[in-house]
Formats: C-alpha cells, sequence, structure tokens
C-alpha cells in the first residue's frame, strides 16, 4: 500500500491514483490492465472535469457581461444566481428533439457528437501541474492543430445537414474564417516551439520555468490569442452566427439537448483556448513551489486561465462585430505577415545567441527577445502608416469614391467596425 | 511513448460517449408531440422557398487552396523548430530561406489580388 | 497475437470499409466524410506503427486542410447532390481481375524473403533528428528547399487556375 507520507499533501491527488492502482491490483486484476483502468479512470474525471467546466463559465461569462453592460446578470436562483446554469441544463433536458424534415439524419445528430469531441479530446495534452501532465506526446502542438480542424468538420457537418440556407451560409462563413485564421496561429505556434526545441507540451511548460515565453515572444502571444479567439467564433469575430443576420447560423435546427451539445462546444472550447494560451505562453502550472507541491501547481493554472478567460469575456462585450472583408484582409495582410515575421525575428536572434553567446543568462535572451519583437511590430506599424498616408493622399488627390481598396496595404484597422457584411 | 497514446486514443473513444449520455437523457425525458409544422425549415416565420443549396463563390475555394499550401508549409517547418537550437548557423538558416521563399508566394497573391474579398 | 495486433487488424479493416464507403456512396458529401473516416483510422495506423509525427501531420493535412478542400470544391461545383447513373461499366471484371492481381503480387512481394531488418528507432529523439535531417547539407536541404520552391509554385498556379480573370 502507498504511504501517504512519501507523497505529502502538495501530491494528494498522485497518492490518491496510486492508491487506487493498489486496491484494484489488490482484487487479483493482472497488471497491464490494472493501468489501463486507473488510466481511465484519471481520463474520465479529467473529462468530466472539462464538462462540467462550461456549466459554471456560462454563469461568469453572464455575469461578467452583466457586468460590462451595468446589469446585474443572474441573480434569482440560488446566491449570486449561481444555479442558473443548472436551471438551464434542467430546462434543455425537457425540450423536445426536432429533427427537421429535409435534414440528413445521420450527419445531422452526428455532428454536435463530433463538435464536442473535437474540443473535450484537446484537454488530454493540456499540462494541469507538474505530476498531472495528460498525455507526454511528442507531437503536442501538432495534435492541438489536428484536432481542432476536427471541429471545423463538425460545423461544416452540422450546417449542411440541417438544409437550412441559414445554417449553410452560417457553416461556410464559418470553415472560410477558421480555415484562414488557423495559418496564423499555426505560425504563431512555432515560436514556443522553436525555443522550447521541443511539440511536447508538457516539455514548453517545463521550459518556462525562469521565463514566461509571454516575455520572450510577445507577439506570436498576441497573434495566438487572437487567433484563438477568431477559431472560437466569439465577438469581435462571431460572424458565424451573427444573429442579426443568419439567426444562429450553423445550429440554428438544433433543439433541446443537441443544442446544449453545440452550446457545451462553445463555452468549453472558449475555456479550453484560455488554457492553451496560459500553457503555451504564462508558464502553464510554473510559480512558486509549484514543483514541490503540484496542487499548487494546479491552482496557478486555474488562476492564470480563468485570468485569459477574463480577457476573452471582456474583448467579447467591448468590441464590435468585425465585417467579413476587413476580417479576412486583416488575417492575410496582416496577421500572417507578422506571424512569418516574428517566427524569423525569433529564429534569427536566436541563432546570434547560440552563436556567439552561447552562455547568455535567460534574463539577457528575453530582454533581446522582447526588443526585437518590439522593433519588429514598431517596423510592421510605420509602413502600414506609410501606406495608408499615401492611400489617403491618392484619394483626397484623385477624389476617388472607392478610396483605395486595392492599392492600400494598411487598410484593416481603424474602419473595421461596420456590423454590416455580405457573406 | 505508446501508453501516452493510448491515453490519447482512451480520450477520444470518452469524448465520443461523453456527449452521447446527456443526448440519451433527454431523449428519454424530452416530450414527443409531433406535428408536421414543427420539421419545417426555419426561416424567420416564412415558408421555405426553393432549396438550402446555393452556389456558393469561388473566393472560399481561393482561399481555402492558399491556406492548404501554408499548411503543408508547417509539417517542414515544425521539425525544423525541433531542431532549431541544437543547428549550427548554416543549417538554422535553411528555415529562414524556406520562409523567405514562402512570403514571396504570398506577395504574389497579395498583387494579384486574390486576397480581396470581391 | 498482441493487442496492438490485434488493434492493427480492426482499424485496418474500418480503414477499407470506408474507403469502399468512399467509392460507392451516392451521396458527395457522405462521400466526402467517409474520406474523412478512412484519413482518420490510416492516422491512427500510424500510431500503432508509432510513427506520431506522420499520424499528427495525417490529421493536420488530410482532415484539416485536404478535406475541407474537397467539400468546398463538392459545394461549389456541383448542384445535384446525389448523383443517379451506374457507378459501373461493362469493364468492371476487367478492373477487378486487375485489381486481383495487384493485390496478388503485393502479396506475394511482402512474404518474399528480401526485406532487411531495421534498425530500431529512438521515438524520443525522432523528431528533432528528423529536423537536423532536413536542414543538413549532408541530409535533405535540397528537398526541404525544392519544396518550398514547388509549394510556391503550388501557390501560383492555384490563383492561376482558379483566379477570376480580369
Amino acid at each position: 500500500m502507498p504511504d501517504f507520507n512519501d507523497y505529502g499533501i502538495g501530491n494528494i491527488i498522485v497518492y490518491l491514483w496510486k492508491l487506487l492502482g493498489w486496491w484494484i491490483g489488490s482484487l487479483g486484476v493482472p497488471e497491464p490492465w490494472v493501468t489501463v483502468i486507473v488510466t481511465l479512470v484519471a481520463i474520465v474525471s479529467l473529462a468530466t472535469m472539462a464538462l462540467l467546466i462550461p456549466i459554471f463559465t456560462i454563469w461568469l461569462e453572464r455575469k461578467l457581461a452583466a457586468r460590462f453592460q451595468d446589469r446585474l446578470g443572474p441573480n434569482r436562483a440560488g446566491p449570486y444566481g449561481l444555479l442558473q446554469s443548472f436551471a438551464d441544463v434542467i430546462k434543455l433536458l425537457g425540450k423536445e428533439d426536432i429533427t427537421p424534415t429535409g435534414a440528413d439524419k445521420i450527419v445531422y445528430n452526428l455532428a454536435p457528437l463530433v463538435g464536442v469531441l473535437s474540443v473535450v479530446t484537446l484537454w488530454a495534452v493540456v499540462p494541469l501541474a507538474s505530476t498531472m501532465v495528460g498525455a507526454r506526446i511528442n507531437v503536442g502542438v501538432l495534435y492541438v492543430i489536428g484536432i481542432s480542424g476536427l471541429g471545423t468538420i463538425a460545423i461544416m457537418m452540422g450546417g449542411w445537414s440541417s438544409n437550412n440556407k441559414f445554417a449553410l451560409l452560417g457553416a461556410f462563413r464559418t470553415v472560410a474564417q477558421l480555415v484562414a485564421y488557423e495559418v496564423p496561429m499555426i505560425v504563431a505556434l512555432m515560436v514556443p516551439v522553436l525555443l522550447a526545441g521541443s511539440m511536447n507540451v508538457a516539455d514548453i511548460v517545463e521550459r518556462q520555468d525562469s521565463m514566461w515565453y509571454l516575455w520572450m515572444a510577445p507577439i506570436a502571444a498576441a497573434l495566438f490569442f487572437i487567433t484563438s479567439v477568431a477559431e472560437i467564433g466569439r465577438a469581435p469575430f462571431d460572424l458565424l452566427e451573427a444573429e442579426s443576420e443568419i439567426v444562429a447560423g450553423y445550429h440554428i435546427e438544433y433543439t433541446g439537448m443537441k443544442f446544449g451539445m453545440w452550446m457545451l462546444t462553445e463555452f468549453l472550447h472558449a475555456f479550453t483556448i484560455a488554457a492553451l494560451t496560459a500553457t503555451l505562453f504564462l508558464g502553464g502550472w510554473n510559480g512558486p513551489f509549484a514543483k514541490e507541491f503540484p496542487l499548487l501547481g494546479l491552482v496557478y493554472f486555474f488562476i492564470k486561465t480563468f485570468a485569459v478567460y477574463f480577457v476573452v469575456v471582456w474583448s467579447r462585450s467591448t468590441f464590435p462585430r468585425i465585417r467579413i472583408d476587413h476580417l479576412l484582409s486583416l488575417n492575410w495582410k496582416f496577421f500572417t505577415p507578422l506571424a512569418l515575421g516574428a517566427l524569423v525575428v525569433t529564429s534569427l536572434v536566436m541563432m546570434v545567441m547560440n552563436e556567439f553567446a552561447a552562455s547568455a543568462s535567460v534574463m539577457a535572451r528575453t530582454v533581446t527577445l522582447f526588443a526585437a519583437n518590439v522593433a519588429l511590430l514598431w517596423f510592421v506599424f510605420e509602413l502600414i502608416r506609410r501606406s495608408a498616408r499615401q492611400a489617403r493622399a491618392e484619394a483626397e488627390g484623385g477624389h476617388d469614391e472607392e478610396h483605395a481598396s486595392h492599392g492600400g496595404d494598411g487598410h484593416h484597422d481603424e474602419h473595421g467596425h461596420a456590423p454590416a457584411s455580405a457573406h | 511513448m505508446q501508453a501516452d497514446w493510448i491515453f490519447v486514443g482512451l480520450f477520444l473513444l470518452i469524448g465520443i460517449v461523453f456527449p452521447i449520455v446527456p443526448i440519451a437523457a433527454a431523449y428519454v425525458l424530452a416530450p414527443k408531440k409531433p406535428n408536421p409544422a414543427k420539421y419545417e425549415t426555419y426561416e424567420c416565420g416564412i415558408e421555405t422557398v426553393g432549396e438550402a443549396w446555393v452556389q456558393f463563390k469561388v473566393q472560399y475555394y481561393i482561399f481555402a487552396l492558399v491556406f492548404v499550401v501554408f499548411d503543408v508549409e508547417t509539417v517542414f517547418l515544425f521539425p525544423w523548430a525541433v531542431a532549431h537550437n541544437a543547428l549550427p548557423l548554416y543549417m538554422a538558416i535553411q528555415g529562414i530561406i524556406f520562409i523567405f521563399l514562402l512570403a514571396e508566394g504570398l506577395i504574389y497573391v497579395w498583387r494579384k489580388g486574390a486576397l480581396e474579398w470581391v | 497475437m498482441s493487442i496492438s495486433q490485434i488493434l492493427f487488424l480492426i482499424v485496418g479493416a474500418v480503414t477499407l470499409i470506408s474507403a469502399v464507403l468512399v467509392v460507392t456512396m451516392r451521396n458527395l458529401v457522405h462521400a466526402a466524410l467517409c474520406l474523412i473516416a478512412t484519413l482518420f483510422s490510416i492516422a491512427v495506423l500510424f500510431v500503432l506503427l508509432d510513427a506520431g509525427f506522420m499520424a499528427a501531420v495525417q490529421v493536420v493535412l488530410y482532415i484539416g486542410a485536404i478535406a475541407i478542400l474537397i467539400i468546398f470544391a463538392v459545394m461549389l461545383t456541383r448542384r445535384v447532390m446525389a448523383d443517379g447513373s451506374e457507378q459501373t461499366n461493362s469493364q468492371w471484371p476487367l478492373g477487378l481481375a486487375i485489381a486481383a492481381a495487384a493485390l496478388a503480387s503485393v502479396a506475394a512481394l511482402l512474404n518474399a524473403p528480401v526485406w532487411p531488418a531495421l534498425p530500431s528507432v529512438d521515438t524520443s529523439l525522432s523528431i528533432s533528428a528528423l529536423g537536423k535531417a532536413l536542414a543538413s547539407p549532408d541530409g535533405y536541404v535540397v528537398p526541404f528547399q525544392i519544396a518550398s520552391v514547388l509549394l510556391t509554385v503550388a501557390l501560383v498556379g492555384a490563383i492561376a487556375v482558379a483566379g477570376e480573370k480580369k
């Protein structure tokens, strides 16, 4: 029987895990199956946690959004309205399940399952604490990208099978947006991979014990965060739902619990990208004494995740929806070149440091990388300013009605906030 | 290594089983009162005209093509990024050349106007 | 037979069945979804062969990119979803014979004792080693750069073919 004193209070979860393994083994179960059962228990508890988080974050988000809009938010069901989400779940359970006549039954019912799958399984590679790292696969970052791709397929399936014009339009907008924003996201993800020298998410976290990658790669961190928000289809990138234009988008025909599964997917995805940002750029479970007391690492991880999640909600309730042509120009003409530039700059700085100052401290590396990032950003903004000035001069000089929508390289900022759109 | 992939495999299995549970619960608990009007396609209250099938713009396809090219590029660049810090200067620079060749393609597409949403 | 061998057979069977469904499905979108199932089970086969990187690449590229492209193509070009025409013509016995001959020759080749034993690979180092090989002049730096040029050419070609004439 494992001795509690070997583990201590900071490592209690690992102790419980070992205790379970010992107990199952003592029942006479052969060795490989003990590992499988114990792993299964760990996975089921992790997945359950992942699926229960949205019940809390939906309440949190409604409360926060209400505060941003100077309202009270849910406050009737339970203390501070905490039971509101439970009431919603019970309501969804009692709703009739409708499959519209023209719908493709199999694909229609499969789509929400694939949607949930594509988000829940992201948690397989997220290290929660130094002793709870999930799967240490050496392609962790690629796994995250690949599984997100499944989510795109799920939305496509839902939108197409509903046999509804709004749903199909929503699905097409979504896929165009997700596909476009995946490019800068992947390139931005290469920066932490380059710095850590590994694609294993657990390794990337461990390499951040002395310095977060947020300071070593601020541009990549910002790009990853923004493109992730686009990836989950949150405001200001919520064209895929756009209530005022295409009603609800790809899940318009879904009712009852299947609609609930789409909601679950969306809210869990929002929380998951917060967790991924915290993991890849904010040091994950790293913090004072996190190595000695793994339980503390879990606390740090969730504090960081909720901090990022707060920013997600904040931007959702602050920014208006972006127009689709601006959305795509922003991606292809600003984010993608910037991400490539950030990768090149990081690579060059690391190359020079490795060659001429191999003994440089982490602090020196961080300062150099940060300065290089700031320089790149300044350079890019200077380029944008020049081209915008030129475009403005042309527009004013030639009295051109459609001002500079072809020659201008930098018309993606200021006027990107009109809510109207053509698909 | 294999143990970690077993973890991922079991996670995928659980990930598909879990959402079935609430849907099945709702199937048992939810009322069923079929009515032909209920099963009509929703379109803001008016009856649907024609089929949902609409011809989409070719622009979607071009964006997808550009995306595929960039996606393939990552397959080459990720191993380079992993090995980067262990590479000597003349080998690490190869990745930069790779990125510049790719950026050239992006600039070409940009100048051709294929990135405009018309 | 070990558990992983049994799993391999099951996943292999799933791959084959979904591949057959891809060509027999009447509905183009269903066929595309079956293709995704095929590609995904090939990724699982890669994992069972301890080729994690290939599995990830398979999912990222084929499911994340190529499958999306195929669905886009289906949705952009065809107004008729279900094609009612015959799926075979009078030459199907000939095709079957050729396929059977190909299968037989592959099986014979696999059974022939000409395959050298592969050296065992340290999978924990493989991606770093791959990166090194891609950038090394003794390795594959020329194919690496040619791939980049090829991708640029593909981009130019894509615009030339699919772009609207101005």
